[in-house]
């Protein structure tokens, strides 16, 4: 006779090592110099958390006429952020019509955002841009359909620093597949030039190139010929970002098999051909995330144009904090300003990750 | 990729047809229309100036400059020429340059560790302290440091003591410094020869293991040499221990050592928004070492910190020493900012004299000059150290 054996149940596993304790233990408190690490990464928490969140959120002060009742609650002054706020977003633009750069760059960021999602890259998109563009310029000029006109140097804020940024990207990309292609060009003067203009370029500072095009540049025109500050600005970015981007170009374009060069000349493609049908489709799928993270320092970098007194939201910022009756607040106009900044730069980077992704799924 | 020079078949004739010829007439437009642009340009600059009757080259470098600069680190008063200012500007760039240089390697390879620590509370701080930094403009990140400094700190009254002798205020940071003696200069030329002859023991040393396998212990003759000498030397001029320590006189400190508001709040800026930059470098280039790498290293019986020191750090260098090259160039290039808050840098002082000469071309291309020349040094000395560690392949 055979005796019926059945196994007694799993015991469960010790309840050290399952659960929230079992995370804690494995992930906090693992070996002596992590624990003696998560302890003080808890003390600094401790130092900094509830400080931040009295700040922000206890002492902070939503109704105070000037600065004084903000600055003896000790917090964030959500008054004169709500006071300031448009200055801020808007510079000097007529504070009436505050709603045409609203709209101008609600409308160009829509236009950025469809141009983003490739699920939009049909042939009607270029129908959109052709339609939104002229339409951002009416609203931001005006002159036109009953707007009042208003000139470049009263333009300023948040809208400033994307179309800076914007534009800026968008014309140094051809220059820099231009300069790329020529740094790798087997022409001895055409490959001087290049390699001469990208490494000045990124030899010197941002700074003095925006020096060169407020200073400098209006010496090099003819006699009653004049431009545009904000344009001879927006050009001296095209020329920085270009040669960043060059090298970006460059790199994408070092990493295809020389076999592709050959396969495109064993078919008989001439130049341009072979670059614009075979080799520059590759390379630059492969420099998205770069060129995403130049954009990037672009946009920050657009920050500058305080230094030669263009109102771009930094330098509204800090006209906001001129106002005798709100002074010595700096700290909480900057933190909102980061903010801003933060969700653009933290939006793109997120963006190119995903679209990195989205790229190697099709491949493996 | 080598550059191959065009050849030319020799049998063939002229012909548009042929890629040699092509290219010769394209470099020749190309060339000529630049050279077109840079003549027309330099021919209206030259109009414009002497319409506007400014001068030109830069025999203003000897004149007085007549502006006063805040902090100098040699002999300046405001009747020293123009030319004197441009080498205080540039000391100036080039020390917070350096310090910054230091600082944030220091502190961005902490944080690219601490990226990578299995413990998970420090990996996610770290992870949130690179993301912050690293999506704000660093202009507004000066702005900011500077206006906690000398908006929120208290005043010289109530300055911050938190160890005697050191003093935090809205004047910047005041702390005790050694007195004034004449071996001090001594002692410090005294910590370079030492770092020098510990810099030839170690090459010394590998040279030998190489040779003989026996190991050298290099500890303690290193450390003897770069603090022995100098103390040697202290012990000779008579050990001075006078320190002056700073006292509030009137409205500010004085006496003693101290860092401007505007250095510290640029110092700060630079070194932890490169530190994040420089955190996600270093923690690409220990994850591009294979874990293989650590278990073989391992499997040979070493010990962890030889394996970080001997297998893994070797490896991780040819990863992390080229775009390093690319950050040490972005701090000096980014020092240009001290401008917007106030610290006289060379681009600083070349405005003020731009806006007193009106000498523009001149201004801009004395910084030009300066930052290519120290990018150059900077990229000259990193591809010398990057061919160091560099995989040598045969």
């Amino acid at each position: 006779m055979t005796a019926e054996t059945a196994p007694l149940p799993d015991l469960k596993p010790p309840s050290s090592t399952i659960g929230p304790i079992g995370w804690l233990r494995r992930n906090l408190f693992n070996s002596i110099p992590n624990t003696i690490l998560t302890l003080l990464a808890l003390w600094f928490l401790w130092q900094i958390v509830p400080a931040l969140y009295d700040w922000l959120f206890v002492r902070s002060t939503v109704e105070a006429a000037d600065s004084r009742v903000c600055r003896d609650a000790g917090g964030l002054c959500i008054a004169f952020l709500m006071e300031k706020h448009r200055l801020i977003l808007f510079g000097l633009y007529p504070f009436e019509q505050h709603w045409r750069p609203l709209a101008a760059m609600c409308l160009f960021l829509a236009l950025i955002l469809a141009t983003c999602n490739r699920r939009f890259w049909k042939p009607w998109l270029w129908l959109c841009w052709a339609m939104g563009l002229p339409a951002v310029g009416v609203l931001m000029w005006g002159g036109v359909l009953g707007l009042r006109y208003v000139g470049t140097e009263q333009w300023g804020g948040l809208p400033l620093t994307v179309f800076l940024a914007a534009f800026g990207m968008v014309f140094a990309f051809p220059l820099s597949i231009l300069l790329a292609l020529g740094r790798r060009s087997k022409m001895p003067a055409i490959q001087a030039l290049c390699i001469g203009y990208i490494e000045l370029i990124r030899g010197v500072p941002l700074i003095s190139v925006l020096f060169m095009a407020s200073v400098m540049f209006p010496l090099f025109l003819p006699t009653g010929v004049s431009i545009d500050k904000l344009l001879r600005t927006q050009v001296a970015f095209i020329l920085f970002a270009a040669a960043y981007l060059a090298e970006v170009v460059r790199g994408g374009l070092q990493a295809i098999p020389r076999g592709q060069y050959e396969a495109a000349d064993s078919l008989g493609l001439g130049y341009w051909q072979k670059t614009g049908l075979i080799v520059l489709p590759q390379a630059l799928k492969l420099v998205i995330p770069p060129l995403v993270n130049v954009f990037i320092g672009i946009f920050k970098d657009t920050s500058l144009v305080v230094i030669i007194g263009l109102f771009d939201l930094m330098n509204a910022a800090k006209q906001a904090l001129i106002d005798p009756n709100w002074r010595g607040l700096a700290v909480d106009v900057y933190v909102a300003v980061s903010v801003v900044y933060f969700v653009f730069c933290y939006g793109m980077s997120k963006y190119s990750q995903a679209l990195e992704a989205d790229f190697n799924k099709s491949h493996r | 990729m080598a550059v191959e020079t065009m050849a030319r078949e020799p049998s063939r004739s002229l012909s548009w047809n042929d890629p040699w010829v092509r290219g010769i007439v394209y470099q020749v437009v190309v060339a000529g229309a630049v050279a077109a642009l840079g003549w027309y340009l330099v021919n209206n600059t030259l109009d414009n100036l002497q319409r506007a009757k400014i001068a030109s080259g830069f025999s203003f470098l000897d004149r007085e400059s007549g502006f006063a600069i805040g902090e100098s680190l040699i002999e300046y008063s405001p009747a020293s020429s123009y030319g004197r200012a441009f080498a205080v500007g540039l000391l100036n760039t080039l020390r917070v340059a350096v310090i910054g240089i230091v600082l944030s390697t220091v502190l961005g390879t902490a944080i690219g560790i601490a990226r990578l620590s299995s413990n998970w509370l420090i990996a996610k701080l770290s992870s949130l302290y690179v993301e912050v930094i690293r999506n704000v403009p660093l202009l507004l990140q000066l702005f900011f440091w500077y206006a906690l400094i000398t908006e929120n700190m208290p005043g010289p009254r109530q300055a911050a003591n938190p160890l005697p002798g050191v003093y935090i205020s809205n004047r910047g940071f005041k702390f005790p410094l050694m007195a004034e003696h004449w071996i001090w200069d001594w002692c410090w030329v005294a910590v370079g020869v030492g770092t020098i002859s510990a810099l030839w023991l170690f090459s010394w040393a590998r040279e030998r293991q190489n040779q003989t396998g026996k190991a050298f212990p290099l500890l303690w003759p290193s450390l003897g040499l770069i603090l022995g000498l100098p103390l040697l030397a202290w012990l000779f001029g008579g050990a001075p221990t006078k320190v002056v320590v700073p006292e509030l006189r009137g409205f500010n400190f004085q006496g003693g050592g101290s860092l401007t508001p505007e250095f510290a709040a640029l110092l700060i800026g630079l070194t932890m928004y490169t530190a994040g930059f420089i955190a996600e470098i270093v923690r690409a280039g220990i994850l591009a070492v294979p874990k293989g790498q650590w278990e073989a290293a391992g499997a040979l019986g070493l010990k962890r910190g030889p394996v970080l020191r001997l297998i893994v750090l070797p490896q991780a260098l040819r990863v992390i020493v080229p775009p390093m090259t690319s950050q040490y160039l972005n701090i000096t290039k980014n020092s240009s900012l001290a401008v917007a808050i106030g610290y006289p840098d060379v681009v600083s002082i070349a405005n003020t004299t731009m806006n007193q000469t009106g000498q523009a071309i001149e201004g801009i291309a004395l910084i030009m000059a300066v930052y290519l020349t120290i990018s150059l040094l900077i990229s000259a000395f990193m591809n010398w150290y990057n061919k160091r560690v560099a995989l040598v392949e045969r």
